[in-house]
């Protein structure tokens, strides 16, 4: 029996099922999740194979082919200097893709640490949650504005601001997870053989955190996407040549009339990614926790 | 109920703290020296010195948060760099269309919200559910700054109903300042229309599963009494809070509206003083917001007495 203690509950499981069954299985219970999961595979193969599914430099002037209607040359029509629409949001989907993906890690790796540390001691716990609840006071997009004037726009300073913002929504949901299996048996179990303190934080108890950290770390890359589209929209983004979602939408803001496609296919390409994020979320919490089904 | 109320207050003392210390070291992660960057790159060092001596900056950091955070507390959060008038003046002038937007966009959120949550828990797994909840996944994908650009297209540029930019006072006469401002409003309100409609409606459900409204239809009450008057009453505290939480998001996404429909609010304020580089207007807007948004939590949280008898602290 003390042996059995010592393991935890997923080796007594015996053997675990790989990955791909997994994910099959997380599918066949909500089949619109495999229609998010589809329609991200699409964006992230479009980013990579901008250059082959279009012909056109997404930086390259034309000024003979400006404001042209999408067509059969430019699907998605062209910009004021002629630049091909299509290419600029393939090339776009790069960047957002990107910062999503940045911003999610820097925000996961800085949440779990806090969420770690304030789980394992009321201490700790009461002044990080206080200053954790003090940077959610500030609208997300609001305290993105005023860390990218102070750090300046550039992609890397995005990723930091955005990181920053949305770490403490992942640092409230470690602790929250730790908070409740820091009471379970195999934890006193691990401590009483002598595990280190650190051990048992690293071992057990962040292993069993996992699930709510995965379904929100695929809501934070969907913020991500959106924040710095609204940050590259207002220009205090990523530099103005850099072609992103959020910026080719600005630059077709003053040609609404003559030319709406613009503004109209990046801002379709964002909603599709981030509709795609929310429907892995939604289908990971239903898989990962059923408890949460209908929250 | 009075250590709760008294609790609660002072559990913001904190918070707001936090709060002031994120605002003032803002400044202080620029890279380089603030007055360098405020001066710009054709100031003479003794003109960067000055400056230094005349903002504070020479001083150790804690006594410049201290002296700081006291002229905040007295309203005094500077002057502003580009208009030369003090930033509080100058947030109160452009404080009325961003809460005149927040407020009907909020409306616009809450007239969406609510019944679509509450046809899609009566008609659960219906095709209404299932359009309510598909309304829902789109809000929370769509950005309101694009959504805006949309309405322009459609209801300003194609049919010319609406005027696409531009800001009259309720002072101009109220019918006018609607007119300008329906179109803001929707693409602000309805995204965030989302997170009520999925919260109503698991409200909804969660308590059309209790045992008293089994009783009230058992008694004969008709199926509308038995949502409005028994389910849709007691399913109204949990909503409140989203209510709170779709302010905050609000008063973030209205910055980004104000800018597609040109409204002179805060927003627009503040991304102009980015461009800039007006510190201490970003500092001030940003403190005000984020000390108004912990204020509506509070006032969110003091709703429930009034809203349900039952909660007692």
């Amino acid at each position: 029996m003390a042996e059995r203690a010592l393991l935890s509950p997923r080796a007594i499981t015996g053997t675990r099922p790989g990955v791909g069954t997994l994910l099959w299985r997380m599918v066949r219970r909500r089949r619109i999740t495999g229609v998010g999961g589809g329609l991200i595979l699409l964006a992230v193969v479009a980013a990579l194979a901008a250059p082959l599914l279009s012909s056109y430099d997404p930086n390259a002037l034309n000024v003979s082919d400006r404001l042209l209607p999408p067509g059969h040359a430019h699907p998605f029509g062209t910009d004021e200097f002629g630049r091909d629409i299509l290419s600029r949001t393939l090339y776009g989907a790069r960047l957002s893709l990107l910062v999503g993906a940045l911003v999610t890690l820097l925000a996961t790796t800085g949440g779990i640490f806090i969420g770690l540390t304030a789980g394992a001691g009321p201490k700790a716990d009461r002044i990080l949650m206080r200053i954790m609840d003090g940077v959610m006071a500030f609208p997300d997009i609001l305290l993105a504005i005023a860390l990218m004037a102070s750090l300046g726009p550039s992609v890397r300073n995005v990723v930091l601001s955005l990181g920053f913002v949305y770490t403490p929504r992942v640092a409230r949901v470690v602790r929250a997870a730790v908070l409740v299996v820091i009471r379970l048996e195999y934890v006193e179990a691990a401590r009483a053989v002598g595990a280190s303190g650190a051990r048992v934080l690293a071992r057990h108890i962040l292993v069993n955190c996992a699930s709510p950290v995965i379904v929100q770390a695929t809501f934070i890359t969907a913020y991500a996407m959106l924040g710095e589209a609204a940050l590259s929209f207002l220009g205090v983004g990523v530099p103005p040549q850099v072609p992103t979602w959020g910026g080719i939408i600005a630059a077709g803001q003053v040609y609404l009339r003559q030319a709406s496609w613009i503004s109209i296919f990046p801002g379709v390409a964002i909603i599709l990614s981030v509709l795609a994020l929310n429907l892995i979320g939604d289908g990971l919490r239903d898989f990962l926790d059923p408890r949460l089904r209908h929250a | 109920m009075l250590s709760y109320l008294t609790g609660r207050v002072v559990s913001l003392v904190p918070v707001l703290f936090v709060v002031a210390v994120v605002v003032f070291l803002l400044i202080h992660v620029t890279p380089g020296d603030p007055a360098r960057v405020l001066l710009g790159q054709d100031a003479t060092p003794e003109q960067v010195q000055n400056l230094r001596h005349e903002m504070g900056l020479d001083r150790p950091l804690g006594v410049q948060f201290i002296l700081w955070l006291g002229r905040a507390f007295h309203g005094d959060l500077g002057i502003s760099l580009f208009q030369r008038i003090p930033v509080t003046a100058d947030i109160i002038q452009h404080a009325g269309p961003t809460v005149t937007l927040s407020l009907m966009a909020i409306t616009v959120s809450l007239l969406i919200g609510i019944p679509a949550g509450v046809v899609s828990a009566v008609f659960r797994n219906s095709w209404l559910d299932q359009g309510s909840l598909a309304l829902a996944m789109l809000g929370a994908a769509v950005p309101s700054f694009w959504l805006g650009l949309s309405l322009i297209v459609v209801f300003a540029v194609n049919l010319g109903w609406l005027p696409s930019s531009g800001y009259r006072t309720p002072g101009e006469g109220f019918g006018l300042s609607l007119h300008y401002l329906i179109l803001p409003a929707l693409a602000l309100g309805l995204p965030n229309s989302s997170l009520i409609i999925r919260f109503t409606r698991s409200s909804l459900l969660d308590v059309i599963g209790n045992d008293y409204i089994r009783t009230a239809r058992a008694k004969g009450v008709s199926e509308r009494g038995v949502i409005f008057h028994h389910a849709l009453r007691n399913a109204l505290v949990p909503i409140l809070t989203v209510v709170g939480l779709t302010f905050a998001a609000l008063m973030g996404g209205a910055v980004v509206t104000e800018t597609v429909f040109s409204l002179p609010g805060v927003g627009q304020l503040v991304v102009s003083s980015v461009l800039r580089r007006d510190y201490p207007v970003i500092q001030g807007v940003i403190l005000m917001v984020a000390t108004v948004y912990v204020m509506i939590n509070l006032a969110v949280d003091l709703l429930y007495f009034l809203v349900d008898p039952r909660v007692k602290y």
